[in-house]
C-alpha cells in the first residue's frame, strides 16, 4: 500500500506540471513560484530543524566506541574508531559522512544447520555511497545552469563527470550512478522481505521522487530536448532574483523543476534530514575522553541519596558487632 | 519452560518476517520471554511513582486513569532533555543494517526484535503525537495511536533489549537503541511498569548498599568466607579491611561476585592480587555495589545509586578508586559517573603505587578498571606468575558489550590473559571486540522466569564459543563482567556443555605465586589442578 500511494503521489507531481505548463500563465507557478517556495522551505525548515535539535542539550557523553580506547602508553589506541581528541572526532566524522564507515562494517547473518555465520555485506554500502555522491555531484554540477560565467571548477567537474565520452551529448557517470543507486535502494526495499517489512510510505516516496527527478533530467538531456539556452536564462533569472519565463522552455523542464521543488520542501520534514542529523549524532561526534574531561549536564539536579549517616544509623549495631568501624559509637 | 525446549526446537528460527505488518499485528505476551512485574513496595520505598499490582498476562494493567497524559508528558520532557532521543526519533531511514545485528532477533526471529522495529514502536507514537505530518496524516506518515495494546508492546520489547549497543555500531547515523530503550524504560517507570528483577536490586542497593541486599556484617562475612577458602586452597592468610579510613584505594565491585559462583572466584582473585602487591586498599559496606541496576530504571536512579561511590571515597579519604570487572557498571562509571556525581576534586589522579604509572585516561574521574591496573602491573613485571597452572585450560575471551562499545577496553584483558594462560583462542572476528555479542541477559534481564529469551539472546555468543570449542577444544570463557559470570554458565550449559566461565582476575590469581604459599595443587575453585605433561608444556 505504501508503495502504491507513494508512486501515485509522485505521478501526480509529474502530471500536474505536465498539464499545467500548457497554460501559459501557470508556467510562472512551476518555473518560478514553486522553486522559490521549495528552496525557501528547505532553507528555513533545515535551519529550524537543526536549531530545534540543538535546543535539546547533550546531558551525557555517549560515544559508541568502535575500537581500543586511549589507555596505557604501550597500548595502541584506535584513534579513528575510538577517538579521545577533537582531531580524532573530526576524523571519525569525516569517514562517517564522506565514506559511510559504519555502514561499511555491515555484515549479513545466516543460520546454517544450527550455526550462525556472518558474511560480509557491502552492497548496501556501495549502493548508498554511489547514490549519495552522485546526487551531490549532480547538484553541484547544476551550478553551471545558475551562474554566468560558469566557474572553472564547475566546468572541470562537468568534464570529469563526462570523461567517458559516450554518446552526444556525453553521458554523465553520476547520472548512471544515481539511477543505478536509487533503483538498487528501491529494489532492495521491494524485494528483501525484511527490508520491505520495515518500510513505510515515507521510505518509498523519496525514492520514487528522486528516481523521477533523475529520469526527467536525463530525458531532458537526451530525448525530449528543450532549449537549453532558454532554460539557463530562466535559472539565472531565478538565481539573480530577476525571475522571468523565457519562450521555448518545454514541459519536461517544468516537470523536473516541480519535482525538485517538492523534494526541497519535503526534505526538512522527513527522514532525509539524516543529512543534518548525522552531524549532531551524540554517539559519533563526541570524544571518548569521559574519564579524562568531565562532561557537564546542563539540567543536572540534586537527587535524593541514602547518605552514609543514614546508613550507619540503620546498621550501627550490626556494623559494630561485625567489627566494622563506625563514625559515631 | 525453556529448558524443556530442545536445541532443535529453539533453532527453528525464521528471519523472514510474517505477512502482516508490525503495526497491524498486536503484541502477544508469552511466558518465558518477560520478567515478573516490580513489587509495589519496592517501587514506593525508593520514591518512584504509580506503584501498583498488575500482571502482564491480564487484559487490564491497572494503569492510572491519565496514563496517556503521563506518557506523553514524560516523552516531551525527555525529547527536550536529550538531543540523542530527539535526533534518533527523527532521522532513521530504515535501511535495515541493524536488523540482523541484535542477539535477540538472531535468537528469536521475532521481527519486533529488529532494532529498527523496536525503535519504530516508539517512533510511531512520536510521529503521531509530536510531528505535524503524523498528527494530520496518521498512519500514512507512520504514526500510531498509543493504545493500551501498544503500551504493552512497548513494555514487552523494551524489556527484550539489553542495551548492548551492537546495533548502534552498524547504524550509519549512530542511532543507539540502548538510548531509546533507556528512555523508553524511564517513561514506563513513570507508570510503575518496571520488572522486579530490576526494581528489587535497586531498592536493596539504595537502602542496604548492594543489589543483593547483603547487610554490612553479611557482606564482610561473605568476603571472609572467601578469604578462608583462599587459605585452604593457597595456604595464605589474607586480612581484607572494611570501611577503613586512610586507605590509599577504595575498591568497589558488583555484589554478585560476593555471593555466587563463579563470580566469587573472581573476587578471590581480587583479594589475592591486592595481597600479592601489598596494595593499601579497603572495601566498603556502604558502597558495596558498583553495578547499577538504577541505570536500567532511570538516569535519576542511576545517579542516586552511583552517588555512594564518590561519597564513600570522600568519607574514607582515599586517593583514588579501583573498580572490579563488570560491563554495564563500567558504562556508568566511564560515561556517566563524573557527570552524575563529579567533580571528584577530593581525589587524586590515579597513580599505581607499585609501578608509578599515572592513569592519564582517568585523570578526571579518578577511577580505574582492575584490568587496566593489572595489565600495567604485568607490563612492569610486578607480578610473580606461573602461567603453567592454567595450562590445562583452553581459554577464549568474551568482550562485554559495554566495556567494548561504551569504553573500549579491548587489549588490556587480552594482554592479561596471554600472560597468565598459555592457550588462548579468539572467537570469530565478527563476534568479538567492538562487534561482540551480549551474553543474552544484560541490563537487568537475568531473571529465571524469562529463561527462554535469555537462551535465545545468548545464542550468538554461545554459538561463537561453540565454534572455538569444537575447533580448538576451548573449555573456558573468560570475561570481565559479573553479569556474564552469573548468566553465561546457563547459556553454556544449554548450548555448549562442558564450557565453564571465569573472570579474568580468577585466572590471574590461579597463576600468582603468593608469598608463603603452600603447594598449589588446588585452584581457586578447590579443584585439583591437572598435571599437564612436561611441566609447563602441553
Amino acid at each position: 500500500m505504501g508503495v502504491m500511494l507513494s508512486l501515485i503521489a509522485v505521478l501526480v507531481i509529474v502530471l500536474v506540471p505536465l498539464a499545467g505548463s500548457q497554460v501559459s500563465g501557470l508556467q510562472y507557478v512551476f518555473g518560478v513560484f514553486f522553486p522559490y517556495a521549495g528552496f525557501a522551505v528547505l532553507l528555513a525548515g533545515f535551519v529550524f530543524k537543526v536549531l530545534n535539535w540543538a535546543k535539546s542539550p547533550v546531558p551525557f557523553r555517549i560515544p559508541t566506541t568502535a575500537g581500543q580506547e586511549f589507555s596505557l602508553p604501550w597500548i595502541k589506541q584506535a584513534k579513528l574508531d575510538n577517538p579521545s581528541t577533537t582531531t580524532g572526532v573530526i576524523g571519525r566524522m569525516a569517514f562517517e559522512i564522506l565514506a559511510f564507515r559504519s555502514l561499511f562494517r555491515n555484515t549479513k547473518a545466516e543460520l546454517r544447520s544450527g550455526n550462525l555465520i556472518y558474511g560480509p555485506a557491502k552492497w548496501l554500502w556501495l549502493g548508498a555511497l554511489a547514490f549519495h555522491w552522485a546526487f551531490f555531484i549532480i547538484a553541484v554540477r547544476h551550478l553551471r545552469l545558475f551562474v554566468q560565467p560558469i566557474p572553472g571548477w564547475v566546468e572541470f567537474l562537468d568534464k570529469i563527470d563526462s570523461i567517458m565520452q559516450i554518446g552526444t551529448p556525453p553521458v554523465y557517470i553520476t547520472d548512471v550512478l544515481l539511477i543505478g543507486g536509487v533503483t538498487f535502494l528501491l529494489l532492495r526495499r521491494l524485494l528483501i522481505p525484511r527490508v520491505r517489512y520495515i518500510s513505510l510510505p515515507a521510505d518509498y516516496f523519496p525514492l520514487f521522487l528522486i528516481l523521477a527527478i533523475g529520469t526527467t533530467g536525463i530525458l531532458m538531456r537526451f530525448f525530449i530536448r528543450t532549449d537549453i539556452v532558454a532554460v539557463k536564462s530562466l535559472l539565472v533569472g531565478l538565481a539573480t532574483f530577476h525571475p522571468f519565463i523565457p519562450k521555448n522552455v518545454g514541459a519536461i523542464f517544468f516537470i523536473h523543476a516541480t519535482l525538485v521543488s517538492v523534494l526541497m520542501a519535503y526534505f526538512p520534514f522527513s527522514k532525509l534530514m539524516h543529512l543534518g542529523g548525522i552531524f549532531l549524532s551524540p554517539t559519533r561526534n563526541l570524544a571518548n575522553n569521559n574519564r579524562m574531561v568531565r562532561h557537564v549536564n546542563p539540567w543536572s539536579y540534586p537527587v535524593k541519596v541514602h547518605t552514609y549517616d543514614e546508613y550507619e544509623d540503620e546498621f550501627r549495631d550490626l556494623m559494630k558487632g561485625a567489627g566494622i568501624p563506625v563514625e559515631r559509637e | 519452560m525453556a529448558k524443556d525446549l530442545t536445541q532443535k526446537e529453539m533453532l527453528r528460527i525464521d528471519y523472514n518476517p510474517p505477512k502482516s505488518g508490525w503495526m497491524d499485528t498486536p503484541v502477544k505476551i508469552k511466558p518465558g520471554i518477560y520478567c515478573h512485574p516490580a513489587k509495589p513496595e519496592k517501587i514506593t520505598d525508593v520514591g518512584m511513582p504509580n506503584a501498583h499490582t498488575w500482571n502482564p498476562l491480564d487484559e487490564d494493567w491497572n494503569l492510572p486513569a491519565n496514563w496517556q497524559q503521563i506518557f506523553f508528558e514524560g516523552m516531551r520532557e525527555r525529547l527536550d532533555k536529550h538531543r540523542s532521543f530527539k535526533i534518533f526519533m527523527d532521522i532513521c531511514v530504515r535501511c535495515g543494517a541493524c536488523a540482523d545485528k541484535c542477539h535477540f532477533f538472531l535468537g528469536s526471529g521475532d521481527p519486533k526484535n529488529m532494532p529498527v522495529v523496536r525503535a519504530e514502536l516508539l517512533r510511531s507514537i512520536y510521529r503521531k503525537e509530536f510531528t505535524t505530518a503524523g498528527k494530520i496524516l496518521g498512519s500514512l506518515a507512520g504514526g500510531r495511536e498509543l493504545t493500551p495494546a501498544v503500551l504493552k508492546e512497548l513494555w514487552y520489547y523494551f524489556f527484550q533489549c539489553t542495551e548492548c549497543r551492537r546495533c548502534s555500531l552498524f547504524c550509519p547515523y549512530g542511532i543507539d537503541t540502548a538510548e531509546i530503550t533507556i528512555i523508553g524504560r524511564e517513561i514506563l517507570n513513570l507508570l510503575g511498569l518496571n520488572i522486579n528483577w530490576i526494581q528489587e536490586p535497586v531498592s536493596n542497593c539504595y537502602h542496604i548498599g548492594n543489589h543483593l541486599g547483603l547487610k554490612p556484617h553479611t557482606f564482610k562475612e561473605n568476603i571472609e568466607f572467601l578469604r578462608d577458602d583462599i587459605e585452604s586452597y593457597v595456604g595464605v592468610r589474607i586480612e581484607p579491611t572494611f570501611n577503613r579510613k586512610g586507605a590509599e584505594v577504595l575498591f568497589v565491585t558488583p555484589s554478585g561476585d560476593v555471593f555466587a559462583e563463579p563470580g566469587i572466584y573472581t573476587l578471590m582473585g581480587y583479594l589475592m592480587l591486592f595481597e600479592h602487591i601489598g596494595l593499601d586498599y579497603t572495601w566498603s559496606t556502604y558502597a558495596s555495589e558498583s553495578g547499577n541496576f538504577g541505570f536500567f530504571t532511570s538516569f535519576e536512579m542511576a545517579k542516586r545509586l552511583n552517588a555512594k561511590i564518590y561519597a564513600e571515597a570522600k568519607r574514607l579519604g582515599v586517593k583514588f578508586i579501583i573498580g572490579g570487572e563488570c560491563g554495564h557498571m563500567w558504562r556508568v562509571i566511564h560515561q556517566y559517573m563524573d557527570t552524575f556525581n563529579g567533580p571528584a576534586d577530593f581525589l587524586e589522579v590515579p597513580v599505581s603505587p607499585m609501578t608509578g604509572t599515572t592513569f592519564e585516561n582517568a585523570r578526571s574521574s579518578k577511577m580505574i578498571h582492575i584490568t587496566e591496573f593489572t595489565a600495567d602491573l604485568i607490563k612492569h613485571g610486578k607480578l610473580k606468575i606461573d602461567p603453567s597452572r592454567n595450562n590445562h585450560m583452553k581459554v577464549t575471551f568474551h568482550d562485554s558489550c559495554n566495556t567494548s562499545r561504551a569504553m573500549g577496553i579491548l587489549e588490556e584483558p587480552r594482554y592479561v590473559i596471554n600472560n597468565v594462560c598459555k592457550h588462548f583462542y579468539e572467537m570469530p572476528d565478527t563476534t568479538i571486540r567492538e562487534q561482540t555479542f551480549c551474553c543474552g541477559s544484560g541490563s537487568g534481564l537475568n531473571a529465571s522466569e524469562n529463561m527462554e529469551i535469555r537462551l535465545r539472546g545468548g545464542l550468538p555468543r554461545a554459538n561463537a564459543v561453540k565454534y572455538v570449542h569444537e575447533k580448538h577444544g576451548v573449555d573456558t570463557v573468560a570475561c570481565i563482567c559479573a553479569i556474564d559470570r552469573a548468566v553465561l554458565p546457563a547459556s553454556m550449559e544449554y548450548w555448549v556443555p562442558g564450557v565453564k566461565v571465569a573472570g579474568v582476575s580468577e585466572l590471574v590469581a590461579n597463576a600468582l605465586i603468593m608469598e608463603g604459599e603452600g603447594e598449589r595443587t588446588l585452584n581457586l575453585r578447590g579443584e585439583e589442578i591437572p598435571v599437564t605433561e612436561g611441566g609447563d608444556n602441553v
